[in-house]
C-alpha cells in the first residue's frame, strides 16, 4: 500500500490531537492575509498577521508588490529627465520628491539657485506637504469608519492642487524643478490665489479638529493605540511626523541643510510626547497649520530677480558624490548621487521615509486587536510608492 | 376589518402580501434615496446620483436592475445550502418585524396582545442569518464579521428590551395599538393637549433604544461587522448579485421597521394631536403619519452614521454592558416608582 506524504501528515496530526484531548482543548491561531488587495492598505502592501481570536500574535509587512526599479532607471536617464521619474515616488507630495535630487545635483555642479527660485521652490515644497497631509487628515477618518472627512479633504486639497497646477502645469507630477532654479516664474495673480487657498486649508484644519480630534470615539480609538517610544522609533530609523509624535524634536527643515529658505522664516516644530496614533494625527494637523503660516510668510517676503542660474544647455555633472536629505511630507527623504562626469548619474540611492516608517509594523502591531491594525497603519501614514520605489 | 372579512381567503392573503411588500419596500426605498444617496452626498459636499430620473430619483431602480443581472457567485468552498439560505433568513426577520406595526386603528397585519414582545423577539432572528452568512462563506473576513455581528447584536438586544420595559410600564400594555392609544389619551401633568408622546417622559429609554437600534442595524458607529476598512465587507464579502440585494434591502427595510417601532413607542404612532382618536380618517392618514415619523426617526439614525467614526469591538461591548444596561435598569426603577406615585 502506498503511503503518501499527506497520509503520514494526517496520521501525525491525529496522534497529536489524541494526546492533546486529555490535557486541554487548544485552539489554533488563524493566519489572516491583509492585502495586497485590501481597502485599508491604500496600495499593495501585504501584511500577514497571526491572530488569536481578534488579537494579533505576530504581524509581518511584506513590501515589494509595487517595486518599479527607480534607482536603476535613473542610471539610464539624463539629469533633467530623472525628475519626471522620481516625482512618482511619493505621488501625493510629488514636487517634494524632486527637490532633494536637484539639490544634490546642484551641489555636485556647484551651482546655486537664485533667491527667487529658492523661495518659489520652498513654497511649492510646502504646498505639496499641505496637499499630502490634508489627505491624511481625511483618510484617517475613513480608516476609522467616519466616511465624511475624506470628502472634505479631497475638496479642500483641490484648492492647493489648483495652485500647484497653475504654476507647473501638473496637478500631481509637476516636473518643475531644474538644476540651477525652476522652470518658470509664477503666473500673474498666483500669490493672491494661494493666499485664499491657504485660508481654505486653515478652515479645513479647524473642521477636522472639530469633526475628528474632538470626537470621543476617535479619541478612544486612537489614544494609547500603537505607542512607539522615542528610542524604538529612532532605532527603526523612523522620521518625519511619526518621529516627532514620539517626542523627538528633529526636523530637517530646521536641522538640515540650507537648500531651502526655511531658516529665514519664523515657525515652530511641533512634537507630542505620547507616541500613539492620536499623537501622530495631532502632529500632522499642527504641521498643516504651520505649513499655512510658512507659505503665508514666504508669499509676503518673496524676493525679485531671475528664477534660473546660468547652467549649460547640456548638463554634464562633474565627478563626485553628494548626499542631500530634506524633510518631505512623509519624513526624511534623501538622494545619494554618484556621478562619473557623464550625462547620466552613475548610481542613485533613494532613501524614502515610508520604508523605514512601515518597517516598525511588526514591532508595534504585536498584541493589538484587528481594528487597531488599521488605526496604526493609517496613523503611520505611508505611501506605497514611497515604500517600494 | 369589515371589508376584508367579505373577501375570499386567497384575496385576503394576496392583499396582505401586497401590503406587506409595500410596508417593507417603500420605507427601504425612501431611506436609500433620501439618506444614503442624497443626504450623505449633501453632507459630503457632492451631488450624488443625478442622471437617472429627476434628481436621480430612479437611481435605485437602476441599481436593482444591475444587481439582478449580476452573476450569482458562490465560492467553491462555501457551504452552498447555508450560503444561499442566509439572506432569506435575514429578510424574513424584517418581514416578521413589520407584521405587528400598526399603521392605523384598523390598518395592521396582526394585532397581537404582546406585540412589542413579538417584535423584539423576531428582530433578533437576523443574527442567525448573519452568522450563517459569515460561516458559510468560507472566508476569514466573513467569519470575523459574522462573529462580531453575533456578539454585538446579542449585547445590544438587552438594553433594547430593557428600554422598552419603561414604556410598557407607563403604557400598561404590551400591545402596540394599546401603546399608541395610551400615548394619545395620556396627559402631561394634567394637560392632555398633545397627549403624552413617550419621548417626553421616557427620554432616557428613547435615547437608549435609539443607540441600541443603531447597533442592531450595524450602522456606524457600530458597523464593526461590515467595517469596510478592516474586514473588506465582513459577512457580506462573498455575496454578489441578487443575494447581496436581499441583504441590502433587508438592511434598509429593517432601518425602516425599527424607525416605525420607535415612532410607535415614543412618538405616538399613527396618531397626531388635533383629531379625535376614534375618527375613521386615521385609517387613511395613519400610514402617511407613520411614514413621516419613520423618515424623521431614521434621519437621526443616518445622521449619526455619516458623521461618526466606529467603535472598536471591546469599546462597543463596554458601552452596552457598563453604560446602557445600568441606565436602562435605573430608568425602569424610576418609571415604576413614578407610576405608583402618580
Amino acid at each position: 500500500m502506498n503511503v503518501t506524504e499527506q497520509d503520514q501528515l494526517s496520521y501525525i496530526a491525529a496522534q497529536a490531537a489524541d494526546s492533546r484531548i486529555n490535557v486541554e482543548i487548544e485552539t489554533e491561531g488563524m493566519t489572516l492575509n491583509i492585502g495586497p488587495q485590501h481597502p485599508a492598505t491604500h496600495g499593495t502592501l501585504r501584511i500577514v498577521v497571526k491572530l488569536d481570536g481578534e488579537q494579533v500574535i505576530a504581524a509581518e509587512p511584506i513590501a515589494g508588490y509595487m517595486h518599479r526599479g527607480y534607482e536603476k532607471l535613473t542610471e539610464v536617464r539624463t539629469y533633467p529627465q530623472v525628475t519626471t521619474l522620481i516625482n512618482r515616488i511619493d505621488w501625493l507630495g510629488s514636487f517634494a520628491n524632486e527637490v532633494p535630487f536637484i539639490l544634490a545635483a546642484e551641489q555636485l555642479m556647484e551651482v546655486e539657485a537664485p533667491p527667487r527660485a529658492r523661495w518659489i521652490r520652498t513654497i511649492l515644497f510646502e504646498l505639496s506637504r499641505i496637499s499630502n497631509l490634508t489627505l491624511f487628515l481625511g483618510d484617517m477618518g475613513i480608516q476609522l469608519g467616519a466616511m465624511t472627512p475624506v470628502f472634505y479633504a479631497f475638496r479642500d486639497r483641490e484648492h492647493v492642487l489648483n495652485q500647484i497646477e497653475s504654476v507647473t502645469g501638473g496637478r500631481f507630477h509637476p516636473n518643475f524643478d531644474r538644476i540651477g532654479g525652476i522652470k518658470d516664474d509664477l503666473p500673474a495673480g498666483w500669490i493672491d490665489g494661494t493666499r485664499s487657498a491657504m485660508t481654505r486649508i486653515a478652515e479645513f484644519c479647524d473642521q477636522m479638529e472639530a469633526l475628528l480630534l474632538n470626537n470621543e470615539i476617535f479619541e478612544s480609538r486612537t489614544r494609547g493605540i500603537g505607542v512607539i517610544p522615542a528610542d524604538i522609533a529612532l532605532s527603526y530609523g523612523m522620521s518625519g511626523a511619526n518621529l516627532r509624535a514620539s517626542g523627538v524634536d528633529w526636523d530637517l527643515r530646521r536641522d538640515g541643510g540650507d537648500g531651502l529658505a526655511y531658516k529665514e522664516l519664523d515657525w515652530k516644530v511641533w512634537t507630542h510626547p505620547d507616541g500613539d496614533s492620536f499623537a501622530r494625527f495631532w502632529v500632522r494637523l499642527q504641521e498643516v497649520r504651520e505649513g499655512v503660516k510658512i507659505v503665508e510668510q514666504l508669499l509676503d517676503g518673496i524676493p525679485s530677480g531671475p528664477v534660473m542660474a546660468k547652467v549649460p544647455r547640456i548638463i554634464k555633472v562633474p565627478p563626485g558624490e553628494a548626499w542631500v536629505e530634506t524633510e518631505n511630507p512623509l519624513g526624511a527623504m534623501g538622494y545619494y548621487v554618484v556621478s562619473k562626469g557623464e550625462l547620466v548619474p552613475f548610481r542613485v540611492k533613494i532613501r524614502s521615509a515610508s520604508f523605514n516608517n512601515v518597517s516598525i509594523a511588526s514591532w508595534v502591531l504585536r498584541g493589538v486587536y484587528v481594528p487597531d491594525i488599521i488605526t496604526i497603519l493609517a496613523s503611520l501614514y505611508f505611501i506605497l510608492g514611497d515604500i517600494d520605489r | 376589518m369589515s371589508i376584508l372579512a367579505e373577501l375570499a381567503y386567497w384575496q385576503q392573503t394576496s392583499l396582505r402580501v401586497a401590503a406587506g411588500l409595500v410596508a417593507v419596500l417603500l420605507p427601504a426605498g425612501t431611506l436609500v434615496y433620501l439618506y444614503l444617496f442624497k443626504m450623505m452626498s449633501f453632507m459630503q459636499s457632492r451631488l450624488g446620483p443625478m442622471e437617472a430620473g429627476p434628481f436621480g430619483s430612479l437611481q435605485l431602480v437602476a441599481e436593482v436592475g444591475k444587481w439582478l443581472q449580476k452573476e450569482d457567485i458562490i465560492p467553491t468552498r462555501a457551504d452552498r445550502l447555508i450560503f444561499g439560505l442566509a439572506p432569506f433568513i435575514v429578510l424574513m426577520s424584517t418581514f416578521l418585524l413589520v407584521v405587528v406595526i400598526p399603521f392605523g386603528p384598523d390598518a395592521f397585519f396582526a394585532d397581537l396582545p404582546t406585540g412589542i414582545y413579538f417584535a423584539l423577539a423576531v428582530g433578533s432572528i437576523s443574527v442567525i442569518g448573519i452568522l450563517m452568512a459569515g460561516w458559510a462563506s468560507a472566508n476569514k473576513y466573513s467569519l470575523l464579521g459574522g462573529l462580531r455581528a453575533a456578539g454585538q447584536l446579542i449585547a445590544y438586544e438587552l438594553p433594547m428590551v430593557l428600554a422598552v420595559v419603561g414604556v410598557v410600564i407607563q403604557a400598561g400594555t404590551l400591545n402596540m395599538q394599546g401603546i399608541v392609544v395610551a400615548q394619545a389619551d395620556g396627559e402631561i401633568f394634567g394637560w392632555g393637549g398633545i397627549g403624552n408622546p413617550y419621548i417626553l417622559t421616557q427620554f432616557v429609554a428613547f435615547a437608549i433604544f435609539l443607540i441600541a437600534v443603531q447597533a442592531e442595524l450595524t450602522q456606524t458607529p457600530f458597523d464593526m461587522p461590515v467595517a469596510e476598512s478592516e474586514l473588506v465587507s465582513g459577512y457580506l464579502t462573498e455575496y454578489s448579485g441578487i443575494r447581496f440585494l436581499l441583504f441590502f434591502i433587508s438592511e434598509y427595510a429593517t432601518a425602516g421597521a425599527f424607525s416605525a417601532i420607535i415612532a410607535v413607542l415614543f412618538l405616538g404612532g399613527w396618531y397626531i394631536p388635533g383629531i379625535d382618536i376614534d375618527d375613521n380618517v386615521f385609517n387613511v392618514i395613519g400610514p402617511i403619519v407613520m411614514m413621516v415619523k419613520i423618515v424623521l426617526v431614521s434621519f437621526v439614525i443616518f445622521w449619526f452614521r455619516f458623521t461618526m467614526p466606529r467603535f472598536r469591538e471591546d469599546q462597543l461591548q463596554r458601552l452596552a454592558w457598563k453604560v446602557l444596561i445600568p441606565l436602562a435598569l435605573v430608568n425602569i426603577a424610576a418609571t415604576a416608582v413614578l407610576k405608583v406615585a402618580f
